[in-house]
């Protein structure tokens, strides 16, 4: 399992009632399910990976994150988890607004355009960047939103979101990932 | 009509009231069961039929000697594997394969009912199979599966007995029937009633059958399940044993040939006034009706573990109803799954031999098991 799961999964609490959003092949929604909470489910719009996901006995719901949050109430879930997706939706704010209306607390990892690499990729090459965690040419990318953890600090404080962040400068040159927990 | 004694039957003795408001009892009730029955009874499965099934789900059905009906996922070593689980499946009431239905003697006329026999509903359907658990002693089924009217049977099941099946399957199914659905059904039934051999539902007693309205009506539902990509892909324009039009009204293309055939076989096997009473209670379900439109309501109570199937190509019951059971499900946090399987078979994929949704199915069951 990749680091950044294992990451995500300390951030949520013992038997939490827990909703993955784009949640693969349910890697972490496994093993989160057999050491932390088993009260967890998903939402995954990729039909290969919802059939893995049943093969591993867990809960999940084919839908689109984009339109399927409404059905659920508010603050139905402890933990509502996004793992590098917020950059590829159509609408991320209206994703993060419902991630926050279903979720007592939400946990959300974003790749990192300010990382050195990116920084120093575009200043000499001149190209779009392209690096171990953002594997994708300018043409063929997935991501319509890219943004730094700057950026997003400073969308958070603009809408007076809660956002657990601590040295602001140094993670945004030094992190390729951001993962934050972010309260209403 | 067929030979009695290769069907097994439950005379449910208690009343049961049904939602017309007559009053039943001693009635019989058909069913065929699978596998084994564990010693700590949780591993039985009620599988519910959809109009035209019966309760041979596998194995040959010995009064039509044609495979069971959900062959491709229910037998040894299936989706629904009877060597691991006990599956039990019924004729519905209303039905004609051995329970109460129209063509069942009426004792106070000693002629069969006809159209005398009482509206029955999905409700009643369900209420009567109850009976089932009771029969084989079993306290928490460990499933309750169905599709398209099975699938409605099992919401119902769900919604009358909150508390009696660990994990449920509705599949391709709606929780309440759209006015698209009551209008082919309508299709159906006037087609059967405008035979002149249909005697306003007598027609046994005049040893007549509505064969060709009946047929009619089959015609017509069949293309209503399959899609008009596999349609085309199967017959296209292709003509039946013929190099050119004949400029007549023969069956020119494999299309029409396939559907007269269908409808041909269909009278053999199914009672023309059960394909009335049986639509009518399709028509007639409505899960929202009793909580004034607020399908989460019908559920509310429930500590089942849900798992609703749908097809890409299925218009009859499509993605959509399908998910909106999801939907409700989800509003009041009930532990729901569900998956669209990509299949060009339309609302028959469920079926059919569609290997996605088959491992479905089974992943699901088994690893709910291992859960329970």
């Amino acid at each position: 399992m990749k680091k950044e799961f294992y990451n995500i999964a300390k951030l949520v609490t013992k038997n939490a009632k827990i909703l993955d959003v784009g949640c693969g092949n349910g890697e972490l929604m496994k093993y989160i399910t057999e050491n932390i909470s088993k009260d967890i489910r998903g939402i995954e719009l990729s039909k290969s990976n919802v059939q893995k996901c049943v093969e591993k006995g867990l809960t999940v719901i084919e839908g689109d994150a984009e339109k399927d949050l409404e059905q659920f109430p508010d603050s139905s879930f402890d933990f509502v988890i996004l793992s590098q997706t917020l950059q590829a939706f159509l609408d991320p704010e209206n994703v993060l607004n419902e991630l926050l209306r279903i979720g007592k607390k939400a946990i959300v990892s974003i790749p990192n355009f300010g990382h050195w690499k990116v920084r120093l990729h575009l200043l000499l090459k001149g190209t779009m960047p392209v690096t171990e965690n953002l594997p994708n040419e300018w043409f063929d990318t997935p991501n319509l939103h890219m943004c730094t953890i700057k950026d997003f600090e400073n969308y958070c404080r603009e809408r007076n979101i809660k956002i657990n962040l601590k040295n602001l400068k140094f993670q945004n040159l030094f992190s390729e990932l951001g993962i934050f927990i972010l309260e209403k | 009509m067929f030979e009695k004694n290769k069907i097994k039957t439950l005379l449910v003795k208690k009343p049961l009231k049904l939602d017309c408001g007559q009053i039943i009892s001693n009635f019989p009730l058909a069913y065929e069961t699978y596998g084994k029955l564990n010693d700590k009874k949780n591993n039985a499965i009620l599988v519910f039929h959809a109009l035209t099934g019966d309760q041979f789900a596998s194995g040959t059905n010995p009064i039509t000697k044609k495979d069971g009906w959900w062959n491709y996922a229910l037998g040894p070593d299936k989706a629904i594997d009877t060597n691991k689980y006990f599956v039990i499946a019924a004729n519905v009431i209303g039905g004609c394969m051995g329970s109460f239905g129209p063509s069942n003697i009426n004792p106070e006329t000693k002629k069969p009912y006809g159209t005398n026999f009482p509206v029955i509903t999905i409700n009643d359907m369900v209420n009567a199979q109850y009976s089932l658990l009771e029969h084989f002693e079993v306290e928490k089924l460990f499933c309750v599966i169905g599709g398209s009217m099975g699938g409605m049977q099992v919401l119902q099941f769900v919604s009358n007995f909150p508390n009696k099946a660990h994990t449920a399957i509705p599949i391709a199914c709606t929780a309440s029937h759209s006015a698209q659905n009551i209008a082919l059904n309508e299709l159906g039934r006037q087609s059967i009633m405008a035979d002149s051999n249909w005697q306003d539902g007598f027609y046994e007693e005049q040893n007549k059958q509505p064969d060709k309205g009946l047929a009619v009506a089959r015609m017509a539902a069949h293309i209503t399940y399959l899609s008009k990509a596999g349609l085309q892909e199967k017959f296209g324009r292709k003509l039946q044993e013929r190099d050119d039009l004949k400029f007549s009204f023969d069956a020119d293309f494999q299309i029409e040939s396939y559907l007269r055939y269908q409808g041909s076989v269909f009278v053999d096997r199914f009672d023309a006034n059960s394909y009335l009473y049986i639509t009518r209670a399709m028509d007639y379900f409505d899960l929202t009706k009793k909580f004034e439109g607020n399908l989460s309501k019908a559920f509310e109570k429930s500590d089942t573990k849900f798992f609703i199937i749908s097809f890409t190509s299925d218009w009859l019951y499509p993605t959509s109803e399908n998910r909106e059971i999801v939907i409700a499900l989800n509003s009041i946090g009930k532990n729901v799954g569900f998956v669209e399987i990509t299949s060009d078979k339309g609302h028959d994929s469920f079926l059919l031999d569609v290997p996605d949704f088959l491992n479905t199915v089974r992943n699901f069951l088994n690893k709910s098991y291992e859960k329970i």
